[in-house]
This record gives structure tokens, C-alpha cells and sequence, in this order.
């Protein structure tokens, strides 16, 4: 498992001169500091405030967990950072030179962030191979892509991560077909084929089995290092599995952040979960 | 329908996993999915195709006399000419709506203009041969004008005005669909917006003093490149070159499709804020596919003009552009060749319709527009390669 990813990592650079992107992920500038930087980040729809003057920031490599009850702002956090939706107020940095309030969806998915949806969101009419074609890292404009083929370091990218997430012998297959876990696993690979800097999942074991969740649990630490990843789950036993630092949100701002035992016990966090 | 389909198709598929299954290895290459432009099949009618029209058609038009049982006649001619113009208009409605799911009610529009743009060459050669045997068209005459206004200049020359069949509807297409789809503008609000459009456009042109005939628009063609325009002759080279276009429209229209481009914009279909967040601008897509779909329309426009020698602004009225989504429709959305044949099937119903029981066309238009909803979600063709790919997995299974 380990070889796949090493290589998910690699050819990276080669594409990426001809490409003409703004923005290339081997160019996010993390020497002085943190790869995402949120601060005083205030949204608010109609009058309720979905995240009030949330400050968070995460180390390169860092594996973090967000918790927080339903409405907390975690899926708003999400929306902000990918550029989906605008905050009101507050700045939001990617590495110490993106702004990424500034820069479209498609913009910020090239500077190297990706994004797992709550609902698995894939391709349902293309093939678990088309799938994975379509996010792979490359010139994405309409006239390269017109005349885009793929050559046997592609293949080979492809293939490997369709080994990491068990869908090898499912690649021909129309991804509408898999089962749920199975497109969970895909939405995930495609992220991985576009080599993001910082993979944001968004409830990436909901509707599993527990094997799956324990395999996507170990996909998810394999990840770490090479990636930074943001993971909002409810499924505590997920997060004890793989938790390093926790933040917990709630009412839109940071209630308390720290390893897991530590948040666990924490008065306030029992308050906002059981309590009232 | 649907549901007694998919079972099937899943239990073969579990007892018979896909190729690359059986020979996966971990360290072999994976194989990328062969894609090839059309099938062996696909070539073969496709070839054929294109010998009835350039070659078996005007033969049997020209050269064989009216008593012989293989003679067709100039009514058959002027008709399937005219359908294969529509054929155009299907195709290209098939790359916005079937391909990239975005439902354009306005299309009779970029027809109509470039049908218009052929039109004002068609006028200028008719020279001075008009009713008042004046340079000016016999509308213009009636207006009392005595000179053409600006944007008649150089439509004398053919080549100007064929850059302005493909400029006029490319350019309002692209700078609509910029504005449109920037501001995210998406299904039945699209829709609307392009009924409106056209609609806009009609009691425009409807106008006397906008130059291009009032509610009359543009007849009475006299000669085409020097060709007298109604010689059997001249009609069969505009018949066989309408074929020509379609069959070349058709095969650019599948290397679109089967390249990754055609991929990424089914995908904009299904699933456009994946493909956002896979880093592409669905805009510029959008924009592309909308704007050669626009060119195409009008292309089809102004082979039509000259075959049935009248363009009126009758053309851009809101039901022409929802009949065009019916043949689409019909034909079956998706699949390049279905559109084509909804036209053929519509049109030709249409014909032999409005002759036999004119007062009921109407009445089998909604009919059929239900029917077809009903009981062929995916058109005559769709439900043809569902039929084709079920048996096949039928002979698969022992």
C-alpha cells in the first residue's frame, strides 16, 4: 500500500510547467509556518451566523479531526476553504501566499486542496477508470483536454490508486454501481489523483461497515505525512482511531482543540454533546 | 421499465467480472478503454450513408426518367434535404442537452440567423430582377429606402456572408452564454431565459424598419454562386452538400464525445461540483460546446434557406425551438445518431401528416411527445442500444 502512495506523490512536477495553472501545489510556500490558516472567519446566511469568528490552523502533514454536534459549522468551514461559499469577514490563507477567499472553486482545487463531499459525490455514468481519469492532476483546460491522452506514466498512476482503494478489479465497472463504501473509496482516490497539498473529507466513513471503516481509517493515516488532512466525522470510534489532535467546533467558533482524552474530558465539550 | 432491466445486468456482471478483473496482476499496466471513433458497424453505415446521398440520390433524381419505379422524385429531394438540415439542428441540440444536460429552448434562433445571413446573399443576387426591377430588395423599395443600411454591406460577396452564418450566431451564443453561465445559471431558468431570447428576437425581426423584410422575411431567390437556384441540378448540389455537412458534423460530434473534452462534459452533467472541485472551469466548457452548438444551428440554417427559398422570422417563434428539443427527444438524448433519427421520424410524420390530416398534427405531435415520455425515457434509439446491450448479455451468460 505504502509504494502506491509514495508514487502518488512523484510525477507531480512533470505535467505542471506546460500546464499553465495559477497555482501548482509543489508552490505552496509552508517554509514559515502552517499549510492552512484561518482567522476570525465569519459567515452568516440570512441572519444566523453558520461560523463566527472561527480561527483554526493546520501544519503541513498534520492529520486533524473536526467534531462538533449538527450545526456546528464543520460542512460551512469546508464550503469557505474550497471556495464554495464567501465569508463575511476574516481571512483565509493556503500555505503564506494564496488568499483563497479570492480564487474560484476550480482555482483552489489546483493550488492543491480537494475536497470529499458528505454525500459521495463521483461520476455515476462514467467507469471507476473514467472516474479517476478525469480528476488525475493535469492541464485541465478545454483545448488540452480536447486532445488529452494518456500515456503509461498515467496508466500507472491510475492503477496504483486503484489498488490503494481496493477498486482494481472494479475499474471497468460504471461507478453508479458501486456499493457505498465503494464510492466513498473512489471519491477519495480521485482526490488523490489530483496530488492535493490538503485533502479536506467530509464524512468519509458514513455508511460503511466497520471493516471498511477500519480500512479507511488506515487509508487515512497512510495519508497523513505526505498530505495534510482535515477529517469531519460524527463516528467517534473513527476518530479515537485515528485522532492525533482534535478541534471541536461549536456555533460556528473553536471549542476546544487538543488530543483526544484530553478534548474527551473536557466539561464543555460534555456540556455541548450531552448536555442542557 | 428500467427496473426489470438492471438486475439482470448486475447478476451477469457479478458472475462475470469485467476483463480487467481476470487479468489483474498487481504490477501489470492497467489497460487504458479502448475508444474508437465509430465501430466497424458505425463506419459501414456511415459509408453508406454517404453513398445514398452523394452518389445513389442525385443518380436516381437526375438521371432516371419520372416512370421508373427507382425514380425520386424533386418533392422527395427537396423534403429529405430539408430534414437533413434539421438532422444538423438535432445533433447539435444532442451536444448541449443530451451531452452537457443543459436544455436550450432557443436554438430555432441560431438557425433562423444563419438561415437569415445566407438570406441577405440570396437577396443581393437577385440583383435587379425583383418586382421594381431595382438594386435594392422589393421590401426595401416598399420602405421607401434608397440605400441598404450598414450592416448590409459586403453580404454581396458569398464568402462574407458565409463568415457571417458561422460569426452572427457564434458570437450572440458566446456572449449570451458567458453572461448566462457565469452567473450559474442552470436548468428550467436557462431554459426560460433562451425561450425569451428567442421570442425577443422574433418580434424583432418581425419589425419592417430592422432591414430584413418584416414578417415576410427573405423570398423569391433567383440565383445561387451564378447558379440559377431552381435548376434540379443546382438543388441536388445543395442535397448532396447538406448530406456532406451532416455526416461530417456527426463524425466531429463523436470525436468530441469519445475524447476526454466529452467526458468532462457528461460529467458537468452528473455531477457539476465534483467537477469544479476536480479543478476545471465548467464555464469555458460550457461555453465551448454551447457556441459550437450555436455555429452548427446556423450552419443547418443556411443550407436550409436556399432548399425551401424562404426565410421568415416565423422560424424563431418558441414553438420551432421546443420542436427541436422533441426530435432530440424522440430520437433519444445521448447518443449522437438518435437525434438524427428523431428528426427523420418527427419530420417525416410531420410531412404525411399535415397532407393527410392536417388539422390533427398537432394533437400527434403531444402524443407522440407523451408517449415517447413515457414508455422511451431514452428515445427510440436509447431503448434500441438497451435491447442490444440486454441481449448480449443474455448470450454472455451460459
Amino acid at each position: 500500500m505504502s509504494d502506491a502512495i509514495t508514487s502518488a506523490d512523484s510525477p507531480a512536477g512533470s505535467g505542471l510547467a506546460q500546464a499553465g495553472m495559477r497555482f501548482a501545489s509543489s508552490e505552496v510556500d509552508t517554509t514559515h509556518g502552517p499549510i492552512l490558516y484561518l482567522e476570525g472567519i465569519s459567515v452568516s446566511f440570512d441572519g444566523f451566523k453558520a461560523l463566527n469568528d472561527l480561527s483554526l490552523t493546520i501544519e503541513d502533514g498534520e492529520l486533524r479531526c473536526i467534531i462538533g454536534p449538527n450545526g456546528a459549522g464543520k460542512t460551512t468551514m469546508m464550503d469557505v476553504i474550497t471556495g464554495k461559499t464567501r465569508p463575511d469577514a476574516g481571512t483565509a490563507f493556503f500555505g503564506q501566499a494564496i488568499d483563497l477567499t479570492r480564487l474560484t472553486e476550480a482555482e483552489i482545487a489546483h493550488a492543491g486542496i480537494g475536497r470529499k463531499f458528505q454525500k459521495p459525490t463521483v461520476f455515476e455514468q462514467h467507469s471507476v477508470f473514467e472516474n479517476l481519469e478525469l480528476a488525475m492532476k493535469t492541464d485541465k483546460r478545454v483545448r488540452r483536454t480536447l486532445r488529452a491522452r494518456l500515456d503509461d506514466a498515467d496508466l500507472d498512476r491510475i492503477g496504483e490508486t486503484l489498488s490503494l482503494i481496493h477498486l482494481r478489479d472494479q475499474a471497468d465497472r460504471i461507478a453508479g454501481l458501486l456499493s457505498h463504501g465503494q464510492k466513498q473509496w473512489l471519491e477519495i482516490g480521485m482526490l488523490l489523483m489530483q496530488e492535493p497539498r490538503l485533502l479536506l473529507l467530509d464524512e468519509p466513513v458514513a455508511g460503511m461497515t466497520d471493516e471498511e471503516s477500519m480500512r479507511t481509517a488506515e487509508l487515512c493515516m497512510t495519508l497523513a505525512g505526505r498530505h495534510s488532512v482535515v477529517v469531519v466525522e460524527h463516528d467517534m470510534d473513527f476518530i479515537a482511531r485515528i485522532a492525533r489532535k482534535v478541534t471541536v467546533l461549536h456555533e460556528g467558533s473553536v471549542l476546544a482543540e487538543g488530543p483526544m482524552d484530553v478534548v474527551q474530558n473536557d466539561p464543555r465539550v460534555i456540556e455541548v454533546y450531552l448536555g442542557r | 421499465m428500467m427496473r426489470d432491466v438492471d438486475p439482470s445486468t448486475l447478476a451477469s456482471e457479478a458472475v462475470q467480472p469485467p476483463v480487467s478483473a481476470r487479468a489483474a496482476a498487481p504490477a501489470a499496466r492497467i489497460a487504458a478503454p479502448s475508444r474508437f471513433l465509430f465501430t466497424r458497424i458505425g463506419w459501414t453505415a456511415f459509408a453508406a450513408t454517404a453513398a445514398l446521398v452523394l452518389f445513389v440520390l442525385p443518380l436516381a433524381n437526375l438521371y432516371l426518367p419520372a416512370g421508373n419505379p427507382l425514380h425520386v422524385s424533386d418533392y422527395m429531394i427537396t423534403l429529405l434535404g430539408k430534414i437533413m438540415c434539421y438532422a444538423i439542428v438535432a445533433l447539435a441540440m444532442d451536444l448541449i442537452w443530451g451531452y452537457t444536460g443543459i436544455l436550450s429552448l432557443g436554438h430555432g434562433l441560431f438557425f433562423a440567423l444563419g438561415g437569415y445571413a445566407m438570406g441577405m446573399y440570396l437577396m443581393r443576387s437577385i440583383g435587379g430582377e425583383g418586382v421594381y426591377h431595382s438594386d435594392l430588395p422589393d421590401f426595401m423599395v416598399f420602405l421607401d429606402w434608397k440605400a441598404y443600411p450598414w450592416y448590409w454591406s459586403f453580404t454581396d460577396h458569398f464568402w462574407y456572408a458565409m463568415l457571417l452564418v458561422v460569426l452572427v450566431p457564434g458570437v450572440l451564443a458566446f456572449v449570451f452564454g458567458y453572461f448566462a453561465f457565469r452567473s450559474r445559471i442552470k436548468g428550467v431558468y436557462f431554459s426560460i431565459i433562451t425561450q425569451a431570447l428567442t421570442y425577443a428576437f422574433m418580434l424583432l425581426f418581425f419589425r419592417n424598419d430592422t432591414g430584413f423584410g418584416g414578417n415576410n422575411g427573405f423570398t423569391d431567390f433567383k440565383r445561387i454562386l451564378g447558379f440559377t437556384i431552381a435548376t434540379p441540378q443546382t438543388r441536388m448540389a445543395l442535397f448532396a452538400l447538406t448530406g456532406a455537412v451532416l455526416l461530417l458534423s456527426l463524425a466531429m460530434a463523436r470525436y468530441l464525445v469519445t475524447s476526454k473534452l466529452g467526458r468532462v462534459l457528461t460529467a458537468i452533467r452528473d455531477a457539476e461540483s465534483r467537477v469544479m472541485f476536480c479543478g476545471y472551469s465548467p464555464l469555458y466548457y460550457k461555453l465551448f460546446i454551447w457556441t459550437l452548438s450555436a455555429v452548427l444551428c446556423g450552419i443547418a440554417g443556411a443550407l436550409y434557406v436556399p432548399q425551401v427559398g424562404i426565410i421568415n422570422p416565423g422560424e424563431m417563434s418558441p414553438a420551432n425551438s421546443i420542436e427541436i428539443a422533441i426530435w432530440t427527444a424522440v430520437g433519444g438524448r445521448g447518443t449522437l445518431i438518435g437525434p438524427i433519427a428523431g428528426a427523420f421520424i418527427v419530420n417525416g410524420a410531420k410531412s404525411w401528416f399535415t397532407q393527410a390530416f392536417p388539422e390533427y398534427w398537432l394533437f400527434f405531435l403531444g402524443l407522440l411527445f407523451i408517449l415517447v415520455t413515457v414508455f422511451l425515457p431514452r428515445g427510440v434509439v436509447g431503448k434500441l442500444l438497451e435491447l442490444s446491450r440486454l441481449r448480449k448479455n443474455v448470450e454472455k451468460a451460459p
